[in-house]
């Protein structure tokens, strides 16, 4: 017979896969419907963020109800700590998806985009979906390895990010784009950029839950062993 | 068990140089002098191998917490420690305890004189039935031989403050022990062990059959003790080991299997039969 913790743990787990799946849905809504200049599932990326939302409480009632009650320790201890967390991450996962969303109806609106800008974004959008789903896959199989490689990916979607910048701003210089339209390409990969960023808190946490190694912000680390 | 330089068994490293011991593990260093240590210490009851070549350190003004299932010699080893388990008919024990660098077991070792440097405290409160409460804290002095009656009323005083007891029974001293109530029981044998000033104190589950605002009171205590006196402390109860202790050590069937920071054990336990038995997987 299972003990309450591990029953607990396994309803977490699966609390946390399901919304993984919502937040990948999301993010696969709003940035399709931003590739194939379409805003008619705006209003689905919204729904699926509410239900998002309710799992985000569901969650941490669930976590503090463990940690009241159970008094975990070890890796059951490591996984709820994680999980609290992670679930924080997939809930700004969510809004961001529908800031992506509300950016995109907007900057369609517009002039259609550049060849760049549009195949920096094409590049974009699918690296940021593969880092959320490559993490939600290392915390579905408890898997290290498959962490560090999505705190690796965050590098190339700053980097995109970083480029989509510089040419938008680029062409506002120019006056080839309007303010308001680079203001909002700017915010989708912005935003884009800050899904990557919760995408390597969850491979921080899985790693973390795993293992036992905090491997967050290393050069603070070494600054806080200095005498 | 190799006991000097590293050690199979440890969560981390031991490093010992001149007596002072670094426990290294996963975080800072954890550094402070040996008080007392096991040197391949072995336990039997009759023909029963109660506790197996353990090597263990117990730092000065720390609390350890000793750790294991039920029958896993924790217990034994802790009466070791001060010679009391040798009391037990059919008992025996080999190997070293080293209390501040002696053998305890050395021929010249007399266990009486042992236990006025390494108290004990055990699971029931035992104040002796016949005695008032000033009496019980002042009976080891006693039979130490101090009579001057100012002493032993100073010391039954400060011993009394030192447990938190002393404004709850100031205007009753000369009321029975057993009029207390169990945690304040607890708290005379505790003031009861320290009358002899010892550097140690064993504590056999010391809570575990008082109420929960006992308990917090007495782990409140130890943290305080631990200023001047080196406490280690077997108990069932992982959260208080958790709340209370700088050090764990897990026995399972009379090995030690690991020992290392709380912290540390209570997070992130080198050895799988720690993890599964802190997570409630056995014991």
């Amino acid at each position: 017979m299972d003990r309450h913790v591990q029953v607990g743990i396994h309803e977490l787990k699966n609390k946390i896969i399901e919304m993984g799946g919502l937040a990948e849905e999301a993010i696969a809504l709003a940035v399709e419907g931003f590739l194939a200049s379409s805003s008619q599932r705006a209003q689905d990326v919204k729904d699926i963020e509410n239900r998002i939302n309710r799992l985000h409480i569901l969650v941490d009632e669930l976590c503090v109800r463990l940690l009241a009650t159970q008094q975990p320790m070890g890796s059951d201890l490591r996984f709820i700590v994680a999980v609290i967390k992670i679930n924080a991450d997939l809930e700004r996962i969510g809004d961001q998806a529908v800031n992506v969303s509300g950016n995109a109806k907007r900057a369609l609106a517009g002039r259609p985009l550049d060849l760049d800008t549009r195949n920096d974004f094409a590049a974009m959008c699918p690296a940021t979906r593969d880092m959320v789903r490559s993490a939600l896959d290392a915390f579905v199989r408890n898997d290290q390895r498959v962490a560090e490689k999505v705190l690796k990916m965050d590098d190339v979607v700053d980097g995109l990010k970083n480029a989509i910048f510089a040419k938008t701003i680029e062409l506002m210089e120019q006056g080839t784009l309007g303010v308001k339209q680079g203001l909002d390409l700017i915010l989708i990969a912005r935003n884009l950029e800050k899904i990557g960023d919760h995408a390597s808190n969850i491979a921080e946490d899985v790693i973390y839950a795993t293992s036992g190694q905090d491997v967050r912000h290393p050069y603070s680390r070494t600054e806080l062993k200095s005498p | 068990m190799e006991h000097n330089g590293s050690y199979s068994g440890h969560n981390g490293s031991y490093s010992s140089h001149n007596g002072h011991v670094s426990l290294v593990g996963h975080g800072d260093n954890f550094e402070s002098q040996t008080i007392l240590e096991s040197k391949d210490l072995d336990a039997w009851f009759g023909s029963h191998h109660v506790v197996k070549s353990v090597s263990l350190h117990f730092f000065s003004r720390t609390v350890s917490a000793i750790i294991g299932p039920s029958g896993c010699g924790k217990s034994t080893f802790l009466r070791c420690l001060n010679r009391m388990h040798e009391e037990i008919p059919g008992a025996r024990a080999k190997g070293v305890v080293n209390f501040q660098g002696k053998n305890i077991y050395d021929m010249f070792s007399e266990p009486a004189n042992v236990r006025r440097h390494i108290g004990m405290v055990f699971q029931k409160p035992n104040p002796f039935p016949a005695m008032s409460i000033f009496e019980n804290v002042i009976i080891g002095l006693k039979l130490a031989g101090v009579k001057k009656g100012y002493v032993l009323n100073d010391i039954a005083e400060a011993c009394l403050k030192q447990v938190g007891l002393w404004d709850e029974v100031k205007d009753k001293l000369s009321a029975p022990g057993l009029s207390l109530s169990g945690g304040q029981q607890q708290r005379l044998c505790i003031a009861r062990a320290l009358a002899m000033a010892p550097e140690v104190i064993l504590m056999d589950e010391p809570t575990s059959a008082l109420d929960p605002i006992s308990t917090a009171r007495i782990e409140e205590l130890l943290v305080e003790l631990k200023k001047t006196v080196s406490i280690v402390i077997v108990t069932h109860n992982m959260q208080q080991a958790a709340r209370i202790s700088d050090t764990t050590a897990f026995l399972l069937s009379g090995d030690l299997v690991e020992f290392g920071r709380t912290g540390e054990i209570f997070t992130n336990p080198r050895k799988s039969e720690t993890e599964r038995y802190i997570t409630g997987r056995f014991g």
